[in-house]
């Protein structure tokens, strides 16, 4: 036995110490910690987002307001970025350098191993150009997605518009939307949001070292498909829509017409409006700035938003309350000795327009005076045999059936609605409930503290021209494949007004258009019925806002509109006329009117001298957006709910 | 002489060769895996990894047969020539040499380029078996210790010349063969403290590291102040280790390249760079670690089959064991290569000739340090220091080195009944 013979133990101890560590390093890094599984499979997976086309929306002929439009964008996954020509690359899609510096040091921040986006919504023309180099720069893919398209370039305020989800609305999500993803931030777009959205496919591939896609992750068993959003069909008539915007261009104010036996609106024009292709595509930011700071505010939802005090368009009201209390019926004569004179032995007026000496209801709705409607006020609050504040209460009640002081609901976000005054105000602001009608006479007449949306508006000459009924309005008729319509618009809301007492306020409407002596005798349409009655808004900050509301034919009416052109004067003068080409355009798709009759319309300018203020309420920069996402939190929910059950009542359509 | 000469193959261990086929045909199995590419199918493809590395292998059991159908006697005998001409063709290499990734370690011969410094091994080997084989030298003695030091360090300042750190460094494991012949175990401990004590320099750099190592040697010294041999030990430890700290210090600074600092700094964590040197250790440790405990299957390693490590096929070949055949599977290797290991040391043991043994001991050596030191490196536990696993890489010089410094263990083992050679 030679020497050292035990050392080979010690040798051999060494050995077998060694392959210890190495195995029970191996036993760490295989089966302890699963963080290399996941780096593995971050390597080597993609997650390629299939981003669903999200539904279109129609018009009532089934014309298409808005569509989908291809557009790249471009990604970036840095770590995988070798040294490329900068130069050509930004030349390529039109940044510069700096720009290239930016993007590339956020995409990096975000994630060296995922892809994140780099530019968005590159062209078509520009990915055509770009798409046969993109092999110089690797690190970078494209990924299809698409953005809206307005072929027709209206109705952007009922339309709205999309834009990138926030993070805060990512977190209320619980995962549904993602960095990058497109939400509907105002208008249908909003509103309809659950529908339209559809649901996004995921695709795992596998890539190698160089990003090269080397197919499916497990025979694709994670992967998802894209369901496109659901189809909307609007109530609107595109062509309607289209010509309401021309009259109004160059105008500030509102047109929304309904269909009363149904509750759709054929227009809602909004003016001054923008084109929505605005709000698209990579020049949106800049776009979305100059809209916001343009005085004249063409974001700024008028229909729905602005709130005037009606002026006589509300004595149409008044006439009908006025019968249903008892008040007065169709036989009352008042006399008019150019005013209405109230308060301590008559020391007060409310002025009138004319002398005009002793006339009914049908006579005093005819020509619209002021000292009529004084005394029928008068009769209303003072001398319905209790208290006028307890009859002022009563008259409230009345009136706010008419969707007054209330959100009529229409599927937009961002209702206003308006003002109703409560007797509560007239307390408060007297220091005692011992008030009468002196004390806020104006309301006779439709001004002081009232404040009505042009929607509203329309929708009392569609409770007029049901005599009696309205249903909600709204702008979305139909959604998906089986034509559902919601629940709700299909509801008779009922105005306790006995239909009875319509015919007087009607036959007076009718004068007013029709009559010799009616105030809007100019706007007669040859051949068509139409009963309307003019407003005349005081606006203390500027020239009277022309106001104009009619429904037409009388018999079974078919069309309800109204008309608000602010700084414009009489209403028979902007208002009338307006409507009524508009009414004389649905219902006979002609115009039979002098030459110059509509040119006059189309051409007139009547914008205010900037920095006029509108009296209309008219939110601060950025309270729209503030506002709006209030109203989602509230009401989100109930809405997502509906949207589901009418998701799925497709779904089993399209099955069968 | 002896009845068994005749049949050569008769006493030859064929557990040994076993293990050697075993651990060749896997390999290659993993090389195939690592390179596969599904649109050029083709086993044999001779323009493929997988393609030549089986011609590798039949090459190398041709070369082990014949090794085995020498006579083995004269090794001993002409082993200064051999190791002679190796020498020789080493310092031809940086002259003739062409560069594979930044080492000028090749020479092209035909289709082929060889790597001599993997040549140096069995030549060093046998050298080193011959002069402490014989019968007047100890190992502790002086001039034995300095000879011996001669024979390793001649091929590994001529492969450091290539330069090609990583080959150099694999014949210091010959200090294995040297504690076996009787070296003082305190040899082994310097080398560990002096492994050590390079790693801590590079770290906190050679002040700090002087300081403490003169306090703490103080303090051994007065506790031992006694004992004057343990008092002597220390102070030479002291002095040897603070000269190395210096050179170490210097070397990192003035000798080392770029990438073998950088290399040095992955390892050692002082810098955090997953896009550099740290990308190919991570990709390593995520195409292992992502092999679980049955692995991803064959051909089916995903980090191996997208080229996501690096070197997949020769240095990194373990991250295809790794991530395709998971824990079983390097548990299998491992325990392949620590039952070969075991095997050539009482091989060795079992020899009447010293010769023979040395001999053994060092093929063992030169086997587990490339065994620990590439797994080692392929799990982030060494630096990354380029050299094969033995058998299991891709590349002929490797493959073939490995198979004639075993082999002619095998050859000198077959031998060993009936017969004494000194």
């Amino acid at each position: 036995m030679n020497r050292f013979f035990e050392r080979k133990f010690i040798v051999q101890g060494i050995f077998i110490i060694i392959s210890l560590i190495l195995l029970s390093r191996l036993f760490y890094i295989q089966i302890i910690t699963d963080k290399y599984v996941l780096s593995a499979n971050n390597n080597v997976l993609r997650k390629l987002i299939i981003y669903p086309a999200r539904g279109t929306i129609l018009d009532r002929k089934e014309k298409a307001l808005v569509q989908n439009e291809p557009v790249y964008d471009l990604m970036v996954i840095p770590n995988k970025v070798k040294p490329f020509d900068t130069l050509q690359f930004c030349n390529l899609i039109e940044i510069d350098q700096a720009g290239f510096n930016k993007r590339f040091t956020k995409a990096k921040k975000y994630s060296p191993y995922k892809a994140s986006l780099f530019e968005k919504q590159l062209s078509v023309q520009l990915y055509a150009s770009f798409q046969e180099k993109l092999f110089e720069f690797p690190g970078f893919f494209v990924q299809n997605r698409t953005i809206r398209s307005y072929p027709d370039s209206t109705a952007a305020q009922f339309l709205g518009y999309v834009g990138e989800v926030n993070d805060r609305t990512i977190v209320q999500s619980n995962g549904f939307y993602h960095q990058g993803d497109y939400i509907g931030i105002s208008g249908v777009e909003k509103s309809y949001e659950t529908l339209l959205r559809g649901q996004r496919g995921v695709q795992n591939i596998m890539v190698d070292a160089l990003g090269r896609p080397k197919g499916a992750f497990a025979n694709g068993k994670y992967d998802t498909v894209a369901v496109s959003g659901e189809r909307l069909i609007s109530s609107l008539d595109k062509d309607l829509q289209k010509f309401g915007e021309k009259l109004m261009q160059n105008k500030i104010g509102s047109i929304v017409a309904i269909e009363p036996s149904s509750g759709e609106i054929l227009a809602f024009v909004s003016s001054p409006t923008y084109d929505p292709n605005l709000l698209v595509g990579r020049k949106r930011g800049y776009n979305y700035t100059k809209l916001l700071s343009n005085p004249n505010k063409p974001m700024f939802i008028r229909p729905i938003q602005a709130e005037y005090p009606p002026g006589s368009v509300f004595k149409v009201i008044n006439a009908l309350v006025a019968q249903q209390l008892r008040a007065i019926d169709s036989n009352t004569v008042f006399y008019c000795s150019g005013g209405y004179f109230y308060g301590p032995n008559g020391s007060k007026k409310m002025g009138c327009t004319h002398r005009h000496g002793a006339l009914n209801l049908r006579q005093a709705i005819a020509q619209s005076c002021n000292t009529y409607f004084g005394y029928t006020y008068n009769r209303m609050i003072d001398h319905a045999g209790m208290r006028p504040v307890n009859a002022y209460q009563h008259w409230w009640q009345e009136v706010s059936e008419f969707g007054i002081g209330s959100k009529l609901g229409i599927d937009l976000p961002n209702e206003r609605k308006g003002r109703l005054p409560t007797s509560d105000l007239y307390t408060k602001r007297w220091g005692s409930d011992r008030w009468g009608s002196g004390f806020n006479i104006s309301l006779s007449i439709g001004q002081g503290e009232l404040g009505i949306t042009p929607l509203q508006m329309a929708n009392v000459m569609a409770i007029v021209a049901n005599r009696g009924f309205f249903y909600k309005p709204h702008l979305i008729k139909a959604i998906g494949e089986k034509h559902i319509v919601k629940d709700e618009y299909t509801k008779k809301n009922m105005v306790h007004i006995d239909p009875s007492y319509f015919n007087i306020v009607i036959e007076g409407m009718d004068d007013v258009v029709n009559s010799p002596g009616g105030t809007a005798i100019y706007s007669k349409i040859p051949g068509i019925d139409m009963c309307g009655k003019t407003g005349t808004v005081e606006n203390s900050q500027g020239k009277d806002h022309s106001v104009f509301f009619a429904f037409a034919p009388r018999v079974n009416p078919k069309i309800a509109i109204v008309v608000v052109v602010e700084n414009a004067g009489f209403g028979a003068t902007w208002s009338a006329p307006i409507a009524s080409v508009m009414v004389e355009k649905y219902l006979k798709n002609t115009i039979s009117r002098p030459p110059g009759y509509l040119d006059r319309l189309f051409l007139a300018n009547l914008l205010p001298p900037t920095h006029v203020k509108t009296s209309a309420v008219v939110p601060q920069k950025g309270e729209i957006v503030k506002s709006s996402s209030d109203i989602a939190s509230k009401s989100s929910s109930s809405i997502q709910k509906q949207h589901e059950a009418i998701k799925k009542a497709n779904a089993q359509s399209v099955v069968k | 002489m002896n009845n068994n000469q005749p049949k050569p193959f008769f006493s030859v261990d064929w557990t040994v060769i076993a293990i050697f086929i075993a651990l060749c045909l896997f390999g290659w199995l993993n090389i195939h895996a690592s390179v596969y590419n599904p649109e050029k199918p083709g086993i044999f493809n001779l323009s493929t990894h997988y393609g030549k590395q089986f011609f590798f292998i039949i090459t190398a059991f041709i070369l082990g047969t014949v090794i085995l159908l020498l006579d083995g006697q004269f090794l001993n005998a002409i082993s200064p020539i051999i190791y002679g001409i190796t020498m020789f063709l080493l310092v031809l290499v940086p002259i003739i040499g062409k560069s594979v990734a930044g080492n000028q370690a090749w020479i092209a011969i035909g289709p082929f380029t060889l790597q001599p410094s993997e040549f140096a091994k069995f030549p060093t080997c046998l050298l080193l078996a011959r002069y402490l084989g014989m019968d007047q030298v100890k190992i502790q003695d002086l001039k034995t210790k300095i000879i011996a030091g001669i024979i390793i360090f001649i091929p590994i300042a001529l492969v450091m010349l290539q330069p090609d750190t990583g080959s150099a460094l694999t014949f210091t494991s010959l200090i294995i063969v040297l504690f076996r012949e009787g070296l003082s175990g305190y040899f082994l401990f310097l080398e560990g403290l002096l492994i050590f004590l390079f790693i801590l320099t590079l770290l906190y750099g050679k002040l700090i590291l002087t300081v403490t190592l003169a306090l703490l040697s103080g303090l051994l010294a007065y506790i031992n102040r006694k004992n004057k041999k343990i008092t002597a030990t220390v102070a030479l430890t002291l002095f040897i280790s603070i000269a190395f700290v210096f050179s170490v210090d210097f070397a990192y600074k003035n000798v080392l390249k770029e990438h073998q600092r950088d290399r040095i700094d992955v390892i050692l964590g002082k810098v955090n760079d997953p896009r550099g040197e740290e990308y190919n250790v991570n990709q390593s440790k995520i195409a292992i670690g992502s092999g679980g405990l049955w692995g991803k299957g064959y051909l089916q390693g995903t980090q191996t089959k997208y080229d996501f490590v690096p070197e997949q096929s020769t240095d990194f070949i373990f991250c295809t064991v790794g991530e395709e055949w998971g824990f079983a599977g390097c548990f299998v290797v491992i325990s392949l290569y620590i039952f070969l290991l075991i095997r050539i040391i009482n091989i060795a043991e079992r020899q009447r000739s010293s010769f023979k043994r040395i001999y053994g001991y060092g093929v063992a050596s030169f086997i587990f340090f490339h065994f620990f030191i590439n797994i080692g490196m392929t799990i982030g536990l060494v630096p990354v220091i380029g050299i094969p696993l033995p058998f299991m890489s891709y590349g002929g010089s490797s493959l073939w080195s490995f198979t004639i410094l075993l082999f002619i263990l095998i050859k000198l083992d077959s031998n060993r009944i009936g017969t004494t050679n000194t």
